[in-house]
């Protein structure tokens, strides 16, 4: 027999909670919940600098064993073929609103001058690695290809898949020609390893891990990010309800 | 007062005293009265969708970085909280995330107003501040004894907070909620880019985020006891007196 306090506290507790999952439920209230998102991103643009740099650590401040997350070995043919072939005929396709479409082979992105960066990678889910990564800078890749003034969107494909949806993340002009943001082809003084994306992988510096895509192939120039997969901007925002800016 | 008025006082006393007057005092005013409640939902749905974000990676660590091959100061395995506690009931960080995202601008925009209109009108310094007087020990250690013996504060007393209300009040308005805020915000990738003195104060976003759990139960304690409290000292008249401001003043305890 349960007594009456906690018959009590189990009722007024089941009511708050069945509240809550029921608001939860509510697309009008996820909605409000949602408008939030819009709120965040405007103030922290408001407050922050457009080119305000995310702090670069000492090589002393990096993380022993940097921890790998979501897809570690993506498992189509397709990939196990370039991986076999270490990746000699993986290209970086270029292409949407975009003035000379380029398929830049991967020794190409390698040889160029390169930018070099220790910086914090904060997972959504609470941790923290820090890593140097080697990589170019995504603007240049853009301003090779004359990035057309209609375009508002960067869009990442990637090679890896999450049963049969593709991996994709998207950015918007802020933060595509923000000074730190690469795509990046080394990793702690080597070349990218497997589960961290290789051969190609984008470093977003000023937001949570899931928006820097790994195993990148394909960047496309886009005005609006509704006609793509399932219209939110990424593979996580389609999905699981993640935020499009993931600034916090 | 001389002796011969003590002397005959067991006389007059023999007659029941006339009842004290009702009196009806109004104690709290309104923008106190709405925070508190905004406040009461606020805090709450932080706390259980936080202990939901907490479940998505149950380990804390001092510093700038932490992963699961570094060294936790607090860990549990799988996900610790229970359905119950947490916002939504079953396992979702993403929903967690826009609860928690949401609402924390219910807890930051009032919190600053309440901060600065508390200090222009004088309620901070007048009320919330305890007087030079109450803090000395001798004061501080009477008032831990009269509470830990339920004898609350009556008559004019009961108007003012009492110096163990001021200092936990004043902890958690002027300490723990902007600490709440400053660690969540150094969290933010984006806002350390901005802010990159929130790394500094914190000594890393690891540590932050040991601070901002450790300052989440010291406010759940807080919860606890201010609810133990107002239970004990009369939860009509508490409650009532936190809707409608106004408050049914105990009367005078008789010096025994």
């Amino acid at each position: 027999m349960i007594s009456r306090r906690r018959f009590i506290a189990s009722g007024a507790s089941g009511l708050l909670l069945g509240g809550c999952d029921r608001l939860n439920r509510s697309p009008e209230f996820r909605g409000v919940l949602r408008s939030a998102e819009k709120l965040t991103m405007n103030t922290q643009r408001l407050v922050s600098p457009r080119d305000a740099l995310a702090r670069e650590y000492g090589e002393g401040d990096m993380s022993p064993v940097f921890r790998s997350n979501g897809t570690s070995m993506p498992g189509t043919p397709e990939y196990a073929r370039h991986l076999a072939e270490n990746f000699a005929n993986w290209r970086l396709q270029v292409d949407g609103l975009v003035a000379r479409p380029l398929s830049i082979p991967l020794a190409t992105l390698r040889s160029i001058p390169h930018r070099v960066q220790i910086t914090r990678h904060d997972c959504v889910e609470g941790w923290s690695a820090i890593g140097k990564w080697h990589g170019l800078e995504l603007s240049r890749i853009l301003d090779a290809a004359g990035l057309s003034t209609r375009a508002r969107y960067i869009v990442f494909h990637c090679a890896d898949r999450f049963g049969d949806k593709p991996y994709y993340e998207s950015i918007d002009l802020i933060d595509a020609f923000h000074p730190q943001t690469i795509i990046a082809w080394g990793m702690n003084g080597h070349l990218l390893p497997v589960p961290n994306g290789a051969p190609l992988r984008l470093r977003v510096e000023r937001q949570l891990g899931y928006k820097s895509a790994k195993y990148v192939q394909r960047i496309q120039a886009v005005e609006s990010l509704a006609g793509i997969y399932g219209g939110k901007g990424g593979y996580w925002e389609d999905n699981v309800d993640y935020e499009w800016y993931a600034g916090i | 007062m001389d002796e011969a008025a003590v002397s005959i006082e067991p006389l007059e006393a023999e007659a029941p005293p006339p009842p004290p007057p009702r009196r009806i005092a109004y104690r709290h005013r309104l923008p106190t009265r709405l925070w508190h409640w905004l406040n009461a939902l606020t805090v709450f749905v932080m706390l259980m969708s936080g202990l939901m974000i907490f479940n998505a990676h149950p380990h804390l660590y001092w510093g700038q970085y932490g992963a699961n091959f570094d060294h936790p100061w607090l860990s549990f395995h799988g996900r610790p909280v229970p359905g119950w506690a947490t916002i939504p009931s079953s396992y979702n960080l993403a929903a967690a995330r826009r609860w928690h995202l949401a609402f924390a601008w219910l807890l930051v925009v009032p919190l600053i107003l309440f901060l600065v209109t508390s200090i222009l009108n004088r309620h901070a310094p007048r009320d919330l501040a305890p007087t030079r007087d109450e803090i000395r020990p001798s004061h501080v250690w009477h008032d831990i004894r009269e509470h830990a013996r339920l004898r609350f504060p009556t008559g004019d007393a009961a108007l003012r907070y009492n110096v163990l209300q001021k200092l936990s009040y004043v902890a958690v308005i002027f300490l723990l909620l902007p600490l709440m805020i400053l660690t969540g915000l150094a969290m933010s990738p984006a806002m350390d880019a901005a802010w990159p003195w929130l790394l500094d104060l914190f000594a890393g976003r690891q540590s932050a985020r040991s601070i901002h759990f450790i300052c989440a139960m010291l406010l759940l304690a807080f919860i606890v006891v201010h609810l133990v409290m107002v239970v004990l000292a009369g939860p009509l008249n508490e409650i009532g007196s936190m809707i409608t401001g106004r408050f049914r003043v105990p009367p005078e305890r008789r010096r025994p």
